[in-house]
């Protein structure tokens, strides 16, 4: 009983959960996607994933060498940040594109503002709006299965759009037309990970159920667009199925960084996210809004969570005027 | 799901770790000596009243009460006074310490004997006589609390128990159940309070089951079973979670005409109305997984952690790499062996360098689960950063002084970061700035 004892602050006990353990759920979640994605576009949508999650990997890696700070690379967010990204591009990119979106999302919009934890916007998203921005016709010539052909031709559409953008002769939205069983089994044109709905809920069911992430902001989401969407006389199940927006809302609305704390917060978020981009694809010059969307909320975050604090237990109702 | 919306407050669901539950309390032998500081609750230290050399027998008063806020001390044994010395308490203070060389006997002083309770005045003397203090761990004189300035329609029992491995209160409960309704019913009769709850969580059916059986024909008296979930037994959080009133901030649990006493408190003031024995032991459960033989001990106060150790004994070749005194989410890591057992210490572990590590630290992801943790509805993550910016005025808005540091926040991140410590550090700040 004579051997030196280690004092520390309580607790001294704590769970299991950890960083990686928790983004190791999030990368099973989008295990669905890559296959679906490799089912529908083939072998080549693995290597462009590949390369981008090597590439985000090897540039958080890097950055911190050079910047002689911890290698981060165990916490598997870079590997996260890698998937989605990749999941965000057609499967025709030039992987050197590729590469500089993980450049953009992994130096520019998390190490260079601090790691994780730090950024003040969703990595990928950001990596995503850039190359959608400056390489906008490469990131939008999408590839088109013989079987996606066959039922565009179907509906009368040229094999030249995603289902938000099939338009007839005269102009008019086909998206009302488009069967909904190729909208959730992903037989459309579209980045990797958008198109299969299916691969997406379930990697929701495996978040919820894992209590990786809580389904508020997901949930409030879809409901909203859901919403609006019959308001505006839209095909509403068309609407969430096709673009973005199933993928955006379980994977990248939900990222714990650029999303809010607290319940209130989350709904409030998921409202947000639904209006914005409801009001981008109906009324804006766009097909598609849900990465701007998220950009907007996420840059919102910091009010959302100053106004929608719980109420701690007892505390005061402050007076207006009242500071303290 | 609206009270969801308002404050999510989960607790956290940490182990049982319960196994000393089935225990029955034993006695530990007498130690060669014991050492009684004079701080042994909240408030003014005692002022020692006997002298080196001078005989003491078990129950004579050692220390005397001083100021409003305190409670005497009274030998635990027979013996002499070695020596009044100051002592290093765990908080950093030096407080004085009288230490008593045992002979053994046991002998108890003739001066203890049931004491004359006839009306509210004679009772609170009487617990003022006991020297009781709040046995869950805080330590706040018992007299004080049952004097309360505000008027009082209930009383609740906190036997939640609700740290891992502690089961010091569950066997009070089996054991000395009578005990408890005395105290209960004593407190009732004499601060004229019609209703009481006794709470207890669900992973201690028997006591739940003990308990109900017991209150049955009790006016008044009720048994509300929490559920199994860290920190039912903080105070605040009882008192919502029984009659479903909030303490208001900075405020006392009379002020919503609540009191709330410890389930070995109540009882404690049951015995001494029965015998008049004082506060002079107390059941400690020894655990951790480098204690040979986890127990329930009833230990004499003021014997050393050593003495309690070398009781239950250590494991061979398992070397104590933390010594916690109190359970693992709110207890105190003591730096040596060499501790005396206070008042209100309920438990001992040893916990292993495995037990004792804790895993690396890394950047706070934001994933906001300390604050749907947060039993108090505060939140930890944005505290921490107003406590870096050192902006008084945020930690202000963000309440930090309702945190009562129960280990929820550290517990639940799993970035694994040292929460609950910014928050005392912040909460420190705070305080300070306040004052200047």
């Amino acid at each position: 009983m004579e051997n030196r004892l280690m004092v520390t602050a309580s607790p001294h006990i704590v769970d299991r959960s950890s960083t990686r353990k928790l983004m190791g759920n999030v990368i099973i979640a989008l295990l669905p996607c890559v296959i679906a994605s490799a089912l529908i576009f083939g072998a080549q949508a693995l290597l462009v994933i590949g390369v981008t999650t090597a590439a985000s990997v090897g540039f958080e890696f890097l950055y911190c060498w050079l910047m002689k700070k911890p290698n981060p690379v165990g916490d598997l967010s870079a590997v996260v940040t890698g998937i989605i990204l990749a999941l965000n591009l057609p499967v025709s990119i030039p992987l050197w594109i590729a590469i500089v979106g993980a450049f953009i999302a992994i130096v520019v919009t998390k190490q260079l503002f601090g790691g994780l934890g730090f950024n003040f916007a969703n990595p990928a998203l950001v990596g995503r709006i850039v190359l959608f921005t400056g390489f906008a016709s490469r990131m939008t010539t999408w590839t088109f299965t013989p079987k996606m052909e066959q039922t565009l031709g179907a509906i009368d559409a040229a094999a030249s759009a995603t289902p938000l953008q099939v338009v007839d002769a005269a102009g008019n939205s086909l998206l009302g037309q488009y069967p909904l069983m190729d909208l959730l089994l992903g037989n459309h044109g579209g980045v990797l990970g958008e198109t299969c709905a299916l691969a997406i809920l379930i990697g929701f069911v495996w978040l919820v159920a894992t209590k990786t992430i809580s389904p508020a902001i997901p949930v409030t989401y879809v409901a909203t667009v859901a919403v609006i969407s019959a308001l505006a006389g839209k095909p509403v199940l068309a609407e969430l199925l096709a673009g973005g927006l199933l993928f955006g809302a379980v994977f990248m609305a939900t990222d714990y960084v650029t999303s809010p704390f607290t319940l209130k917060g989350k709904i409030i978020f998921g409202l947000g996210l639904g209006i914005i981009t409801c009001g981008i694809r109906f009324w804006a010059n766009m097909a598609e809004g849900v990465s701007y969307a998220i950009l907007f909320m996420n840059l919102m975050v910091p009010y959302i969570n100053d106004l929608t604090r719980q109420k701690p237990l007892g505390a005061r109702k402050k007076k207006k005027g009242e500071n303290k | 799901m609206l009270k969801k919306l308002k404050r999510a407050a989960l607790g956290a669901g940490v182990p049982h770790e319960k196994g000393t539950a089935g225990l029955a309390t034993v006695k530990m032998p007498v130690p060669a000596k014991v050492v009684l500081p004079m701080q042994q609750h909240i408030g003014a230290p005692c002022t020692p009243v006997v002298k080196k050399g001078d005989a003491v027998m078990v129950g004579t008063l050692v220390g005397k009460a001083e100021g409003s806020i305190s409670a005497n001390i009274y030998s635990s044994v027979s013996g002499t006074v070695a020596s009044i010395d100051n002592v290093r308490m765990l908080d950093g203070s030096t407080v004085q310490a009288v230490a008593i060389t045992t002979d053994g006997q046991q002998t108890v002083d003739p001066a203890v004997k049931p004491p004359v309770v006839t009306d509210k005045a004679s009772f609170l003397a009487a617990v003022q006589a006991c020297g009781l203090v709040g046995l869950g761990g805080a330590g706040f004189p018992t007299a004080v609390k049952l004097s309360p300035k505000s008027p009082v329609d209930t009383l609740v029992i906190n036997a939640a128990e609700c740290e891992p491995y502690l089961t010091a209160d569950t066997r009070e409960m089996l054991e000395n159940s009578e005990t408890i309704l005395a105290g209960i019913q004593a407190v009732m009769k004499y601060l004229s309070i019609n209703n009481c709850v006794v709470a207890i969580e669900r992973n201690k059916p028997e006591c739940v089951d003990l308990m109900t059986s017991l209150v049955k024909d009790a006016a008044g008296v009720t048994v509300k079973v929490l559920p199994s979930r860290y920190p039912q037994g903080a105070e605040k959080v009882l008192i919502e979670k029984t009659v479903g009133r909030e303490v208001p901030q900075g405020g006392l649990p009379a002020d919503v005409g609540v009191i709330v006493l410890n389930v070995t408190t109540v009882s404690t003031i049951g015995k001494f109305l029965a015998t008049g024995m004082p506060l002079v032991t107390k059941r400690l459960t020894v655990d951790g997984d480098a204690v040979k033989e986890p127990k329930n001990v009833e230990v004499v106060l003021g014997a050393s952690v050593r003495d309690v150790l070398e009781f239950c004994g250590l494991k061979d070749g398992v070397p104590v790499a933390k010594l916690i005194s109190g359970g693992p989410m709110m207890g105190v890591a003591l730096p040596s062996f060499d501790y005396p057992v206070l008042k209100q210490n309920n438990g001992l572990l040893a916990f292993s360098e495995k037990m004792a590590a804790k895993p690396e630290m890394g950047p706070c992801i934001r994933c906001g689960r300390c604050i749907e943790a947060c039993p108090m509805g505060l939140a930890p993550v944005q505290i921490a950063g107003a406590f870096t910016k050192k902006d008084a005025d945020e930690l202000n808005k963000l309440c930090v002084d309702l945190c009562m540091l129960c280990g929820t926040c550290s517990y639940v991140c799993p970035a694994k970061r040292p929460v609950t410590q910014t928050m005392q550090m912040a909460k420190n700040f705070a305080k300070k700035e306040a004052q200047k």
